[in-house]
């Protein structure tokens, strides 16, 4: 009785009819307008049984307690410090949850974290209003070290990091970069010039393609490819992002 | 006596060459151009981000701001002084009226949605060309929209009733000149913005509605159509180059 | 502030690497493109990487400035949108928009890229009005060359429109070009620590110590300068930033129509 009116997996906009029939249950990013099922933003259309909700294609990362995130310390204030955290809203990490040891009253907060620094760190309380708690006392929590910093679609973040992790190790190992990848889309790296680039043109075929399938084939093989290129000091990504000045249209 | 056949050959109802397509600026969070005739718009979406001055946020929920701004050698004749004007101020605080029934901003309390229209190049229709591109540019930053909206002006010329003004029919000496920019929630018909200059009586006003809302369902086409290849175009060049591989 | 980024980027220049993978001396892509609005009565889009600026020139007939009887006026105007950046608001122009204007000016002006002589129409009654605004469509470094490039561009886009003595009839432009009598370019040349670089990436311009903008007329001759940044120079790195400067400004000047 229910009908899909578009294709599972199509991209869809707002607005657009994707089912119509009762048959069907509107889950994320899908609202049901009288017997049919609207999309509510632009995504992917995604049917599990009767359930359709949308994997969104854009937007900003929606704190969540618990996920482990990049953040970039934008003020400190007199009991804590402010965190740009990749969202609609900063985050605050607060003096007590920022480490074990004692901090006295009045003490210089910047000699702890700083204008600039990134930090990983977790997040343990998200209110109503959005309000963002954060906390540095965890494993691998900690200030980050020089490196470069990029910005991903949170929610291509998943692909990235791969099953148990095994879409981050791959690019790792073939690269030798250091690489964190916060919940929020913030990626950090650091690595040798030329392999640093191949490391982030890896992460940007990983969120513009992921659902294509084959993923992992396709950006192990981009890994082989460019390897061998930079070997023989051909690589295009790894001499240049984009070349030099180009004929006039 | 009348305006029989348009300066520019169209028909009553037919539009001025639409181009469309988002994803235009990198650093925006979303964005559009949305060219209609000789009239160019330009939208870029900046949000949901902290809203200041402070005492502007909303608890209960997200803010629209929109900015609509003429570029200085945008229009036909004098240059356009920098810096906004009543009619621009006006026309900022429509579009965000029109666009703000479509979006779900409960979730984003205190915070603000900014959208920023620019238009290079004007020739009529300038309101509607940047709702057209502002309704594409907040899908394309992946906010939460019950629905697109689409705009567009309709009107009357002489004794013609037609869609899409361009600038010499607005100014049409010969006869009575109603311009009237609706913007339409093409699901269900509502209309979001609605505005009219000039002298129409009630049953011409009802039948250039219904034209104009036969018109937005052409434009939505157009948005919904922008914001597909905007991801589209990535897929298909990428999965063939996964195929030689 | 941005010590994160700044070590990271120098750790680059000691093996010769931008952080994008470009050398020091090298710019991204640089695409001028010619009449790109309809309205105004010259145009140009500059794209240098993702960074988009459009000029328009507007023409209008004025009265000249008392000191200057017999010239036209030149007015140079940029609007930093807060369509093209999240750093941008909106509202009076702040003072990243007015240098930006104010440099493009002093070089156009100062090597008499124009020759105001010839858009005087009646000594001390009417002249040429000359305004070229500049819009940023995406801000993504290196503001300074593109606007400079775009007006340039603009200006040699522009064609006069119709004028009858009285009015100015917009709708009609004549095949008559501006009196140019030569383009002017501007290379800024960056600087953290001793290294020199020129075009720099949103990132880059984060942390630079100082930069130096400098304008150059076709034959070489230096037309206007700016330094910017918080550092000082020494004058032998300022030999250096203009021998740089010199060696791109013939590169742009290509991307140039004749």
């Amino acid at each position: 009785m229910g009908e899909l009116l578009v294709q599972d997996k199509s991209i869809v906009v707002p607005g657009e009819e994707v089912a119509a029939g009762m048959d069907f249950l509107p889950t994320e990013g899908v609202y049901r307008d009288g017997d049919k099922l609207v999309a509510s933003r632009l995504g992917l259309l995604a049917v599990d049984g009767r359930l359709v909700k949308l994997i969104p294609l854009a937007g900003k990362y929606l704190p969540k307690r618990g996920d482990v995130i990049i953040g970039k310390v934008i003020d400190v204030a007199i009991s804590g410090w402010r965190v740009e955290i990749n969202s609609a809203y900063t985050a605050m990490l607060s003096m007590k949850d920022a480490t074990s040891e004692f901090i006295a009253r009045g003490a210089d907060l910047t000699r702890y974290f700083t204008f600039g620094d990134y930090l990983v760190t977790s997040i343990v309380n998200v209110t109503s209003q959005n309000l963002v708690d954060l906390s540095m006392k965890g494993p691998g929590l900690r200030k980050l070290p020089e490196g470069r910093i990029i910005t991903v679609a949170p929610n291509k973040v998943p692909r990235i990091i791969g099953k148990q992790g095994s879409m981050v190790s791959m690019i790792k190992d073939a690269t030798g970069c250091k690489i964190i990848v916060g919940q929020n889309g913030i990626v950090w790296l650091q690595g040798e010039p030329g392999q640093e680039l191949i490391a982030v043109a890896a992460l940007r075929k990983i969120e513009s393609e992921s659902h294509i399938s084959g993923l992992t084939d396709r950006i192990k093989a981009f890994l082989d490819e460019e390897a061998r290129k930079l070997q023989i000091g051909q690589s295009p990504i790894a001499h240049s992002a984009s070349g030099g000045i180009v004929p006039q249209r | 006596m009348g305006y029989d056949k348009r300066v520019d050959g169209r028909k009553p109802d037919e539009l001025r060459p639409i181009v469309a397509k988002a994803g235009v600026i990198k650093r925006a969070d979303g964005s559009a151009m949305f060219q209609i005739g000789n009239t160019v718009a330009y939208a870029a979406v900046y949000g949901p981000r902290d809203m200041f001055p402070r005492f502007l946020q909303n608890p209960q929920r997200g803010t629209l701001r929109v900015r609509y701004n003429m570029m200085p050698f945008s229009g036909a004749g004098d240059r356009v002084k920098p810096g906004g004007s009543r009619r621009s101020k006006e026309i900022s605080m429509v579009t965000e009226k029109a666009l703000l029934p479509v979006l779900n901003l409960e979730d984003f309390p205190n915070a603000v949605v900014d959208v920023f229209i620019e238009l290079p190049q004007t020739d009529a229709g300038t309101r509607c060309a940047g709702i057209c591109a502002a309704s594409i540019a907040l899908a394309d930053a992946g906010l939460s929209m019950k629905d697109m909206v689409s705009s567009v002006s309709v009107g009357k010329v002489g004794s013609m009733i037609a869609v899409d003004l361009n600038y010499a029919e607005e100014s049409y000496e010969e006869g009575d000149v109603a311009d009237i920019p609706v913007a339409f929630i093409p699901r269900t018909g509502h209309v979001s913005l609605l505005q009219m200059d000039g002298l129409i009586d009630k049953e011409s006003l009802k039948r250039a509605l219904e034209m104009g809302r036969k018109a937005c369902a052409r434009i939505y086409e157009i948005q919904k159509k922008a914001l597909k290849e905007r991801f589209a175009s990535s897929v298909e060049v990428n999965s063939t180059d996964g195929n030689n591989k | 502030m941005n010590e994160f980024l700044k070590l990271h980027i120098v750790k680059w220049f000691e093996k010769g690497k931008r952080y994008d993978g470009r050398s020091l001396d090298e710019f991204r892509p640089v695409v001028v493109e010619y009449g790109v609005t309809k309205n105004a009565e010259g145009s140009a889009r500059v794209k240098i990487g993702d960074t988009e600026v459009i000029a328009g020139v507007k023409l209008s007939v004025e009265k000249p400035y008392p000191d200057t009887p017999k010239d036209g006026n030149l007015m140079v105007g940029a609007e930093l949108l807060p369509l093209s950046s999240p750093d941008y608001e909106a509202g009076p122009p702040n003072e990243e928009s007015i240098e930006v204007a104010r440099v493009v000016d002093r070089g156009l002006r100062e090597s008499k890229a124009i020759d105001t002589k010839k858009l005087c129409l009646i000594e001390g009654e009417k002249v040429w009005m000359i305004a070229i605004d500049i819009c940023t469509i995406n801000s993504d470094g290196n503001l300074l060359d593109a606007a400079a490039l775009a007006a340039v561009a603009a200006v040699q886009d522009a064609r006069f429109p119709e004028y009858d003595g009285k009015v100015v009839n917009y709708k009609k432009l004549t095949d008559k070009k501006l009196p140019i009598a030569r383009l002017p370019l501007s290379i800024t040349v960056m600087k953290i620590g001793d290294y020199l670089f020129v075009d720099p990436s949103i990132e880059e311009e984060k942390v630079v110590d100082s930069r130096l903008t400098v304008a150059l007329a076709q034959d070489g001759k230096i037309c206007a300068m700016q330094k910017g940044g918080d550092a000082p120079v020494a004058i032998d790195d300022i030999g250096r930033m203009i021998e740089l400067a010199t060696v791109k400004a013939a590169e742009l000047m290509a991307r140039l129509k004749r």
